[in-house]
């Protein structure tokens, strides 16, 4: 018996099974789809992250009504929580969307897939390389990416910086212009205080070839996540110049900060 | 001359199971003029069948006995056999030889067999690489520079002189019966080497499905660079397990201990320069070709591993 076999017998519920399958999503014989997607990886992920997300982060999901049941689109949201838990925890509520179920598909670094295992392992749950080729096909495929417009510089921020956006890159603009993509802005409220950040050890980080390198918790603390689905944003090109590019990009921002801002003012504390 | 009736097509690479292949579709329509250098090709009888090098001076002959309308070629020298000075000297020079005489001889149509490793195996590759993507392979290995060469090589003659119609055919990995191509001997092994923590996706065409791709490219004429592949998907340990080979694996770290390892062993089906292509995808869009030529392919992956899978279980592989 293989490990993939072994692991989908333990740990996948008939439900998770079921919901996975209600996902359409297009894929090989063999489950698999050409930036290496496989179906039984991520009822397996699934189900490892259902125990996170509901009774854990007990993850609030707003406006999932808002996910057009097909077609391409752009998930762009905040990012925040040195570790890309963020990233997880919108995937799993969009694969368990009431409305529509829909299969997303999260951007990595370069350096991902020579990491032995892990490249791979993110791979098959649905991850692919961050590179505007691979992305522009994917929206050509119908696909739903998620991509986190701040980078390192919102997943890295420290504890006086919490729920302040900051820069956004302009790449995903371009590609929701040129691929004709909608974008659902995403405010996510609770991955700040996940683990909180005094400050960084820079000079290490920089040693060891890290983007950043927090001082923080060992582990992530159980703050109360919110995730708040906005409604599809569509902009239409051509595109005049970078500057044209900033001004839209300007709206999603805002979008998302009006967002993020509702989702402080509804909740009553960091636990709750 | 015998079978004047029929417009005359030279074949090299002829002893090949693709060329094979190709040849069955073509024998009704066409009179098949069959070029090897390794042996003298028997097929059906009244079939011309020659034993040359390409860069030999006899290899002109062919095309001055018979009137050569067309070339599919098919023949390289492998990528495990002989290095890769010889493989240079067959494959890119033989092929500029071919191309000249083609040239010369007024050949109005070409088709060359390139293949998918041109691209190279690197973790930046996007999937479904268009024709358009650069060829890398050569930043790789020495080993796989006559494959880009070949290539850049048809491309010069494809827009230097358009009249040859060439018609280049980049597929993804040729697999079935009589298949004799690096990953095709690995799946036709009993053991597997695997490196631990990669499992590149890939992509297995049946080598009818190859041959039909390329009669289609050859009877409709439309010159260019394609890429041909199937839609379909699969890893490549859960390939070599559907096949039936036991996997062995392999440390991926350090880099180049993978390779070390390959050397001493002296693995033809894992060789030390494709190790890369064990270790990243290259995954390309056949859609320009099945679009431009109305291909389908039908045979399935399952089609190719049961071929590899029931051989083995027969103790014929």
């Amino acid at each position: 018996m293989s490990v993939r076999t072994f692991l989908k017998n333990l740990l996948v519920s008939s439900e998770t099974e079921a919901a996975v399958d209600k996902i359409p999503k297009p894929v090989g014989s063999f489950g698999y789809d050409p930036w290496g997607y496989n179906t039984e990886v991520v009822k397996i992920a699934m189900s490892v992250m259902r125990p996170i997300y509901e009774d854990y982060f007990r993850v609030e999901a707003i406006g999932l009504e808002n996910i057009p049941a097909q077609g391409r689109l752009l998930i762009i949201a905040n990012h925040s929580g040195q570790l890309p838990f963020d990233g997880s925890l919108v995937s799993y509520a969009m694969a368990t969307n009431p409305h529509n179920p829909r299969a997303i598909r999260v951007m990595v670094e370069r350096w991902f897939p020579t990491i032995p295992f892990l490249g791979n392992l993110f791979n098959e749950m649905g991850a692919v390389l961050g590179d505007p080729i691979n992305c522009a096909k994917m929206l050509r495929n119908e696909e739903a990416i998620i991509v986190f417009p701040e980078g390192v510089r919102g997943s890295g921020k420290t504890w006086d910086k919490r729920y302040k956006l900051q820069r956004f890159g302009l790449g995903f603009m371009h590609l929701a212009i040129t691929e004709n993509t909608p974008i659902i802005p995403v405010g996510i409220v609770g991955c700040e205080e996940t683990m909180p950040t005094p400050f960084h050890l820079k000079r290490l980080a920089r040693l060891l070839g890290m983007p950043y390198l927090p001082v923080t918790t060992p582990i992530p603390l159980p703050a109360k996540v919110r995730l708040y689905f906005g409604e599809p944003m569509t902009f239409e090109g051509p595109i005049t110049g970078e500057d044209d590019v900033a001004v839209k990009v300007e709206r999603v921002k805002e979008e998302i900060n009006k967002l993020i801002q509702r989702g402080l003012q509804e909740r009553s504390g960091w636990f709750e | 001359m015998i079978h004047k009736h029929k417009p005359e097509v030279l074949v090299t690479g002829a002893g090949g199971s693709l060329a094979q292949y190709v040849i069955n579709e073509l024998k009704r329509d066409y009179h098949v003029v069959l070029v090897d250098f390794r042996r003298r090709v028997q097929m059906d009888e009244g079939m011309s069948s020659y034993r040359v090098e390409y860069n030999k001076r006899g290899f002109e002959d062919i095309f001055r006995k018979h009137k050569i309308e067309a070339v599919i070629h098919l023949g390289r020298m492998g990528l495990y056999e002989s290095t890769h000075r010889n493989r240079y000297n067959h494959n890119v020079l033989g092929t500029q030889r071919l191309l000249d005489l083609c040239h010369k001889y007024s050949v109005k149509k070409v088709v060359v067999l390139s293949t998918y490793y041109v691209y190279g195996a690197s973790p930046y590759n996007p999937a479904l690489l268009t024709e358009e993507a650069p060829l890398k392979a050569s930043e790789l290995t020495m080993d796989l520079v006559d494959s880009v060469e070949l290539e850049n090589l048809a491309n010069i003659y494809l827009w230097k002189y358009p009249e040859l119609n060439i018609t280049i055919l980049r597929p993804c990995n040729i697999s079935g019966p009589g298949v004799l191509n690096s990953l095709s001997l690995l799946l036709s092994s009993k053991m597997a080497p695997v490196l631990m923590g990669f499992s590149p996706m890939m992509q297995f065409i049946h080598v009818e499905d190859a041959a039909h791709a390329v009669v289609l490219a050859f009877k409709q004429n439309k010159p260019g660079i394609y890429n041909v592949a199937t839609d379909d998907w699969v890893s490549y340990q859960e390939a070599a397990t559907q096949c039936g080979c036991r996997r062995m694996p392999i440390p991926s770290i350090p880099e180049g201990l993978p390779r070390l390892i390959s050397k001493r062993m002296n693995w033809k089906g894992w060789p030390a320069y494709l190790v890369n292509y064990y270790k990243y995808p290259v995954i390309i869009d056949g859609s320009l070709f099945n679009k431009t030529f109305g291909f389908k392919p039908q045979r399935s992956l399952d089609d190719i591993f049961s071929y590899y899978r029931e051989k083995k279980e027969m103790g014929i592989l």
